[in-house]
């Protein structure tokens, strides 16, 4: 199954089939950073560009390694270093890197839609490396990745997403994902970051934490990301930890083979506990391992064969 | 639209006959074959590979490693090919530094192939020497590279395709000329 689109903008726009030769394709890329000489030639001469308008440790130098070891040029770009403090439009900045000839270019930035927008104007394949509170496809990639490496299927897998899914580009991106490959999804938070509307992806809502965990095979504990919120979602951190943070002793209501997912930064002892955190059954640095091998072969798969117009 | 067969060049006794010819004169050139390790080419490489490890143990009652070589990412019509080329896994689980490589491939046609399977080798490790087998040298080189044992030379003109078949994926043992519908 070939994979024809130019850009990857969201989850929402892959099929199911197309979400799986990404995964196969990254399960033959794994292998290569186990290597002594962690690289290959594959992408030499093709030149990419880290754009991120947010802060990222975890993703920026994820891409940044995947380029290196598929032979690419990358050249990082940092919204505190740039001319935008200096006044310069986002459209005026992205022409700007564009006319330095770029092949492809790895965007994060605070408002929704920015990558989409950028392919309206640009001519190089634009990959959203997290976009506002809209999609971050990656991490939902890397996330399924490390699942079928555990549990091998999705079809009716009990997947548990919880915490502050309003604002969380990566519940959004992993729901559209899990659904597609047949899992259940059940979403946990407060109600105030937790619509109802969320119903109309497919899943369940649920306020109560221990009721949600009931049988799950797989927790995402995602961030409080205050960052995002201007307005007092909840009436303070430690109500929100009695309520919503994943303890041992809650734990135990899931599977037994169940895992612990969550995609960084993790709050120590706010939505998770530290001990839960460092647990054997927590996946988190695997989760961060994989995203190197998904990040390749998305790279590899977007910047392959033939330049082929845009049909996203 | 199927391909129209034009022959049958090998069945599965003179397949296998090959395999034992390549095999003794393989043990005849090695003489310290503690030092061969196989490395099949995708797909149908690892079965030939795969064949000769086994007889090379009836032979001579030693293990010879197989492994597994998917030359994909090293191909060098990256940006060429319409769509991407399905990228499999490489599963060499020996190093090859200062080993004797035995490269297996089923057809030797441009060279390409080889090429792509020596510069990945080598990223893995420094062998000692690669040799390399093929059933079928079919000629057309387009780089100067040869192989050091073959099961048929067979003289073939450029559109013709020569489809090699092995019992493991296909289900019988044969080699075919073929040509690609659409062609006179």
């Amino acid at each position: 199954m070939a994979f024809k689109h130019k850009h990857l903008l969201g989850i929402q726009t892959l099929t199911s089939s197309e979400i799986i030769t990404v995964l196969d394709t990254a399960e033959s890329f794994y292998e290569i950073s186990t290597r002594e000489v962690k690289k290959v030639p594959t992408l030499r001469g093709k030149t990419i560009i880290n754009l991120f308008f947010e802060p990222s440790t975890r993703t920026r130098s994820s891409f940044e390694l995947a380029a290196k070891r598929l032979s690419a040029d990358i050249v990082n770009f940092n919204q505190q270093a740039s001319s935008s403090v200096k006044g310069e439009s986002l459209k005026d900045t992205i022409l700007n890197l564009e006319a330095m000839n770029p092949d492809a270019i790895v965007i994060r930035h605070s408002c929704s839609g920015v990558p989409y927008f950028t392919t309206t104007f640009c001519k190089s394949h634009i990959i959203n490396a997290g976009d506002g509170s809209h999609e971050h496809p990656t991490q939902a990639l890397l996330d399924a990745f490390t699942i079928r490496q555990e549990k091998k299927n999705f079809k009716d897998l009990k997947v548990t997403i919880v915490g502050d899914i309003l604002h969380s580009r990566v519940a959004r991106s992993n729901i559209f994902l899990l659904r597609k490959l047949g899992a259940r999804v059940i979403l946990v938070g407060p109600p105030p970051l937790l619509p109802l509307e969320f119903k109309n992806f497919g899943v369940d809502i649920d306020f109560n934490l221990d009721r949600a965990l009931e049988g799950a095979d797989v927790i995402m504990m995602l961030r409080i990301q205050l960052e995002r919120q201007q307005k007092n979602y909840f009436p303070s951190i430690r109500e929100y930890r009695n309520l919503y943070s994943l303890t041992e002793k809650r734990f135990q209501r899931a599977k037994k083979k169940a895992i612990i997912m969550h995609p960084g930064p993790i709050n120590r002892g706010v939505e998770i506990s530290a001990d839960m955190a460092d647990s054997a059954k927590s996946v988190i640095l695997k989760q961060v391992e994989n995203g190197i091998a998904v990040r390749m072969a998305v790279l590899y798969l977007l910047l392959g064969g033939k330049e082929r117009e845009a049909f996203d | 639209m199927a391909e129209k067969i034009k022959a049958k060049i090998m069945d599965s006794h003179k397949i296998k006959r090959a395999i034992q010819r390549m095999t003794t004169e393989i043990i005849e050139r090695n003489r310290n074959l503690k030092n061969l390790v196989v490395v099949g080419i995708r797909t149908r490489g690892i079965y030939l590979g795969k064949r000769i490890s086994k007889l090379i143990k009836e032979l001579e009652k030693r293990d010879i490693p197989v492994g597994v070589l998917d030359i994909t990412l090293y191909r060098d019509d990256f940006s060429e090919s319409e769509a991407q080329h399905m990228v499999k896994k490489t599963e060499i689980n020996f190093s090859v530094a200062k080993k004797d490589v035995l490269l297996v491939d089923d057809v030797l046609f441009t060279g390409r192939t080889i090429r792509a399977a020596m510069d990945s080798l080598i990223d893995l490790g420094r062998p000692k020497t690669i040799q390399l087998l093929v059933l079928i040298d079919r000629g057309h080189r387009e780089l100067p590279i040869r192989a050091d044992y073959v099961g048929k030379f067979l003289p073939t003109s450029k559109r013709e395709v020569v489809q090699v078949q092995l019992k493991e994926i296909d289900k019988i043992d044969e080699v075919l000329i073929t040509e690609p519908p659409g062609m006179k």
